[in-house]
C-alpha cells in the first residue's frame, strides 16, 4: 500500500529502536556472560508457561470470538469494549483484582468452601496460566474476532445456500480465516508472556515460576551483570522472532477469496447454538470483569479525594498516550506486510529494562536523560503497541489490495485517490480499534524509565505505584480505577470513530 | 499556541534554571515521590543554603554505575548497606566528613564514605486482630502450623528480601537451608518488591508479611489503626540501614558537603519518622514521635559489614532458592 520507501524507513526505524539499546548494553558490559543453572531453569519454565498461555488463550478465545461474532444483543458493543480492560491494566493491580476473585479468602473460594470442597490455591503454575489468560484472552478474542467479521459475507451466504452443515460451514468458510489468525494471535501472546515477571512471580508462588525478565531485572539492578543482562535479552529477541517467523509462515495461506464487501444480515439460529454462545459470552464476562468490577467498587470511593497531582499524572499519562498513537499508527501503516509483522514483533520481544537501559547509555552522552524520560516513554510506548496494531490492521490492509487494488489500477486511481476511496473506508474500523488500543494500553512502562523516570513529571502508573510503595494502598486502589476508566474512554472515543455510522 | 505550552509544560522535564546553584541528588523514587520525605527535606534545606536541591529519581546505584565519573549526580541519597561494596569499589565517591559518633544507630559506625541517614529491622508483620496467636519468635515460626500463610519479597528483586535471607543466615548460619525447607510450606507466595507484597497483606491475602518494625506506626500514626504489630523475635533482627554519600567528581563541593551536614540535623532527622516511616539515624529516642518511642523494638540487632554480605549473598540467594524450588 505504502510505497517502498516508507516501508523500509519504517522498518528500520523500528528495528533499530529494539536493536542499538540491546547492543549498547551488550558493549558496556567487560566481562563474558555466565549462565547458572538458575538461569537455565528460568528460561525453561519461560518457554513453558509462555507456550501454554499462549495455547489457553487462543483454545478459550476461539468460542468466545465465534459466539461474539454470531449474536447481537443490546450492549454488545460495551461487552467487547470491557473485554479489552485486563490488558490495559497495571500488572499490580490486575494481580490485586485477580486475588480478590482468586485468592485464599477471594469470592471463588468463598463459594467453592461453601459447597464444602477444599480451598483452591491459586498461587502456583494454575495462577500464572489463569493470570496470562486473564489479560491476554481479551486481546486473543479481539483478533479472531476481526478476523470472523472480515469473512466476505457472499462465503458465508453461499454456504448457507448450499445447505451446508455447521461442520461444513466451518470446514469451507471459518477454517481457512482462522489458519491464518490463529497463528498470529498465538505468536503474539507467546511473546507478551515470554517478558512476564510480577505477574509469573507473584502468582507462581515463589522461585519455581522464576522466568528470564527476573535474571535480567537481576543481573541490572543487582549484579551490575550487563553481560548477562544482554545475553538473556538476546535469547528472549532470538525466541520471539522465531515465534513471529512461524506464525508468519503458517498463517501464508489466504482462503478468504474475494466479496463484494457487504455487511451480513442477521439470520435466524438454531436455539442450541444460541442458548450455547449466550453462556460462553456470560462466563467469559463474569471471569474477565468482576475482578475490575471489584477494583472498580473499592476505589470508586476514594476517586474524587485523589490529590491534584494523581489528576495532573494522568493528563500527561493521556498526552503521552495520544502521542503514542500517533507514532504508533504512522509507522503501523507502513509495515502492514510479512515481514513488517516480524519486525513489528520487535517492539514486546526485548525486556523492557535492557531497552531501557541500553536507551540511557545511547543518549547519555548527548542529553541528559531526565529530561527525555517522557519522550523515550511516548516512543517506547508506541513501539510496544506495534505488534497488536500491526495483527489488526494487516489482514484488513492486505485483503484490501488483493481486492481493490487491480480494479483501483485499472480505473487508473492515483496514490492519494486510492488511499481516500478504497483504503480509507474499508480500514476506518481497523484504524480506529487499532487508535484505541494504542492509547489505551499501560500508559507508561515503567521498567523502561527505571533508570530515569522523573518523579515530578510522573505518570499516573508511576504515582499508582509510589502511593502503593508509601503504605497508601485504599488512595493506589483510588488512582487504578482513575487508570482504567481513562483508558477505556479513550479506548472507547477511537473505537466508536472507527466504527463511524456503523455503514460499512 | 497557549494549549501547546500548556502540554509541553506537561510533558518537558527540564525546569526553569534559577539564578540560585543547583544541588543534585540521586534519590529512590518512593523517597522524592511527594509521598515520600523528599519534598519536605528540599523546602527546609532550600530555606538555609540560597540553593535548588533537585532530586532526580531512579535506580539510584545502576545510574551512578553505568555513569561513572560523567555523572551529573553531587549527592546520593537512599543506599543499602547490602549493596555498598560494589559502589565502594567504583571509587567514585569521597568521603562524608561528618562526625560518625553523632550517630544513635543501634551499632557503631565507623564508615568514612557512606552515611546513614534512617534505619529499620526486617520484621514480620501481622494483623492483631485476626491472628490472634502470631509466632513471637523464629522458632515458633519454623515450627508454626502450615496453616499459617506469609508473604515474602525475592532476594534477587527486592532488597528487603534480600535482608530476608541475610536475616535468616545471621541467625541459623549453616542451618539456613533447612530453615528454608521447613518454612517453604507456609510461604504462600513470592513478591518482586515490597508494595506487592504489603498490597496483598493489606487485601488479607496472607497472615503475615516481610515488612519492617516500622511499619505499624504508619497505620497507627496516619490511620490510627492499632491492629498491626511487628513480631519481635528474641533471636534478633536483621538491620537495614539507608546511606548517603558524596561523589568526588562533584562540581559543588561545598553545596555537597552542606547537604551532608544537614542530613545529621534535628531538622533532617525529625523529617524522617513520619515522613519515610523508619527510625532517625541520628537522633536520641526521646526526641521521636511519641508513636515511634512506644514502638516495640529488637533488642538484638543482627548485622553483615557489606564484606560479609557480599560474600554471604549468593550462597544464601541460593540456598534460598534450592529450598523453595522443591
Amino acid at each position: 500500500m505504502a510505497p517502498r520507501t516508507f516501508q523500509i524507513t519504517a522498518g528500520a526505524a523500528v528495528a533499530a529502536f529494539v536493536l542499538f539499546p540491546l547492543w549498547a548494553v551488550w558493549r558496556h558490559s567487560d566481562a563474558l556472560a555466565s549462565l547458572g543453572e538458575a538461569e537455565w531453569a528460568a528460561l525453561w519454565f519461560t518457554l513453558k508457561q509462555a507456550l501454554l498461555s499462549a495455547f489457553l488463550s487462543v483454545f478459550f478465545a476461539l468460542p468466545l470470538a465465534r459466539a461474539l461474532a454470531r449474536t447481537q444483543f443490546w450492549g454488545r458493543q460495551f461487552v467487547i469494549m470491557v473485554l479489552g480492560a485486563p490488558f490495559i491494566l497495571p500488572v499490580i493491580v490486575a494481580i490485586l483484582g485477580l486475588i480478590a476473585v482468586f485468592g485464599q479468602n477471594g469470592i471463588f473460594n468463598l463459594l467453592w468452601t461453601a459447597f464444602g470442597f477444599e480451598r483452591i490455591s491459586i498461587y502456583g503454575l494454575q495462577g500464572v496460566l489463569l493470570a496470562h489468560v486473564f489479560f491476554n484472552l481479551p486481546l486473543a478474542t479481539r483478533m479472531l474476532l476481526l478476523g470472523w467479521t472480515s469473512i466476505p459475507s457472499e462465503r458465508i451466504r453461499l454456504a448457507q445456500s448450499l445447505g451446508l452443515t455447521a461442520r461444513g460451514r466451518f470446514c469451507c468458510v471459518e477454517w481457512p480465516m482462522l489458519v491464518q489468525v490463529v497463528p498470529s494471535a498465538f505468536a503474539v501472546i507467546f511473546v507478551i508472556c515470554l517478558s512476564s515477571f510480577a505477574v509469573a512471580l507473584t502468582l507462581g508462588g515463589g522461585p519455581r515460576a522464576t522466568t528470564i525478565e527476573l535474571a535480567i531485572y537481576q543481573a541490572i539492578r543487582f549484579e551490575f551483570d550487563f553481560a548477562t543482562a544482554a545475553m538473556l535479552g538476546f535469547m528472549q529477541l532470538t525466541v520471539s522472532l522465531l515465534a513471529a517467523l512461524i506464525a508468519v509462515f503458517l498463517g501464508m495461506t489466504n482462503g478468504f477469496g474475494f466479496g463484494l464487501d457487504r455487511s451480513l444480515p442477521c439470520v435466524a439460529r438454531p436455539a442450541f447454538e444460541q442458548f450455547w454462545d449466550g453462556m460462553i459470552i456470560t462466563i467469559a464476562i463474569l471471569f474477565l470483569a468482576l475482578p475490575l468490577a471489584i477494583l472498580t467498587i473499592t476505589g470508586a470511593a476514594g476517586l474524587l479525594e485523589l490529590p491534584p497531582s494523581v489528576w495532573v499524572a494522568a493528563l500527561r499519562s493521556v498526552l503521552i498516550a495520544l502521542g503514542a498513537g500517533v507514532l504508533c499508527l504512522m509507522l503501523a501503516l507502513p509495515l502492514c506486510t510479512r515481514i513488517g509483522e516480524v519486525i513489528g514483533t520487535l517492539g514486546i520481544a526485548v525486556s523492557p529494562l535492557v531497552l531501557g537501559t541500553g536507551i540511557f547509555l545511547i543518549v547519555r552522552p548527548y542529553v541528559n536523560p531526565f529530561d527525555i524520560a517522557l519522550i523515550v516513554t511516548l516512543c517506547v510506548n508506541a513501539v510496544l503497541s506495534l505488534p497488536f496494531v500491526l495483527r489488526v490492521l494487516r489482514p484488513n490492509v492486505e485483503q484490501t489490495s488483493k481486492t481493490y487494488l487491480k480494479l483501483s489500477q485499472s480505473l487508473g486511481l492515483g496514490p492519494w485517490a486510492q488511499f481516500r476511496w478504497v483504503f480509507w473506508p474499508r480500514l476506518r474500523r481497523p484504524l480506529g480499534f487499532s487508535a484505541g488500543l494504542v492509547t489505551a494500553l499501560p500508559m507508561g512502562d515503567l521498567g523502561v524509565i527505571a533508570l530515569f523516570g522523573d518523579a515530578e513529571y510522573a505518570t499516573l502508573p508511576l504515582k499508582i505505584y509510589q502511593l502503593m510503595g508509601s503504605y497508601r494502598m485504599e488512595q493506589a486502589a483510588s488512582g487504578a480505577v482513575l487508570l482504567l476508566s481513562l483508558s477505556l474512554s479513550l479506548f472507547w472515543i477511537f473505537d466508536r470513530w472507527g466504527r463511524g455510522d456503523a455503514a460499512h | 499556541m497557549k494549549h501547546f505550552t500548556f502540554a509541553a509544560g506537561l510533558l518537558s522535564a527540564s525546569m526553569a534554571l534559577a539564578d540560585a546553584p543547583v544541588l543534585t541528588v540521586y534519590a529512590p523514587d518512593y523517597f522524592a515521590s511527594e509521598w515520600g520525605p523528599g519534598p519536605s527535606i528540599e523546602a527546609a534545606f532550600e530555606k538555609e543554603c540560597n540553593c535548588d536541591l533537585q532530586f532526580k529519581t531512579g535506580d539510584v546505584l545502576s545510574r551512578i554505575i553505568l555513569e561513572g565519573a560523567r555523572s551529573e549526580a553531587d549527592v546520593v541519597i537512599g543506599l543499602n548497606t547490602d549493596v555498598t561494596k560494589k559502589a565502594r569499589e567504583t571509587g567514585l565517591f569521597a568521603a562524608h566528613g561528618q562526625d560518625n559518633s553523632q550517630l544513635t544507630l543501634p551499632l557503631t559506625w565507623t564508615d568514612q564514605v557512606f552515611l546513614p541517614f534512617n534505619y529499620g529491622h526486617t520484621a514480620f508483620v501481622y494483623n492483631a486482630e485476626k491472628l490472634r496467636e502470631a509466632p513471637q519468635s523464629f522458632d515458633a515460626l519454623i515450627h508454626s502450623n502450615d496453616e499459617l500463610k506469609v508473604i515474602i519479597q525475592d532476594p534477587r528483586s527486592s532488597i528487603s528480601g534480600l535482608a530476608l535471607v541475610l536475616w535468616v543466615k545471621a541467625v541459623f548460619g549453616e542451618e539456613a537451608e533447612n530453615v528454608w525447607e521447613k518454612l517453604a510450606p507456609k510461604i504462600l507466595t513470592v513478591t518482586k518488591g515490597w508494595s506487592e507484597a504489603y498490597g496483598l497483606f493489606t487485601e488479607g491475602e496472607a497472615d503475615m508479611v516481610l515488612s519492617y518494625t516500622t511499619s505499624p506506626a504508619y497505620h497507627i500514626v496516619a490511620e490510627g489503626d492499632l491492629t498491626k504489630k511487628a513480631a519481635i523475635f528474641p533471636e534478633g533482627h536483621y538491620l537495614m540501614v539507608e546511606l548517603a554519600a558524596k561523589l568526588k567528581g562533584t562540581d559543588n563541593p561545598e553545596l555537597a558537603d552542606a547537604f551532608l551536614a544537614f542530613i545529621m540535623t534535628d531538622t533532617f532527622q525529625n523529617l524522617i519518622p513520619e515522613e519515610n516511616w523508619s527510625l532517625p539515624a541520628a537522633l536520641e529516642v526521646s526526641e521521636w514521635p511519641q508513636a515511634f518511642q512506644e514502638l516495640p523494638l529488637p533488642e538484638k540487632v543482627l548485622f553483615y559489614s557489606e564484606e560479609e554480605a557480599a560474600t554471604l549473598r549468593g550462597v544464601a540467594i541460593e540456598e534460598w532458592r534450592r529450598a523453595l524450588s522443591k
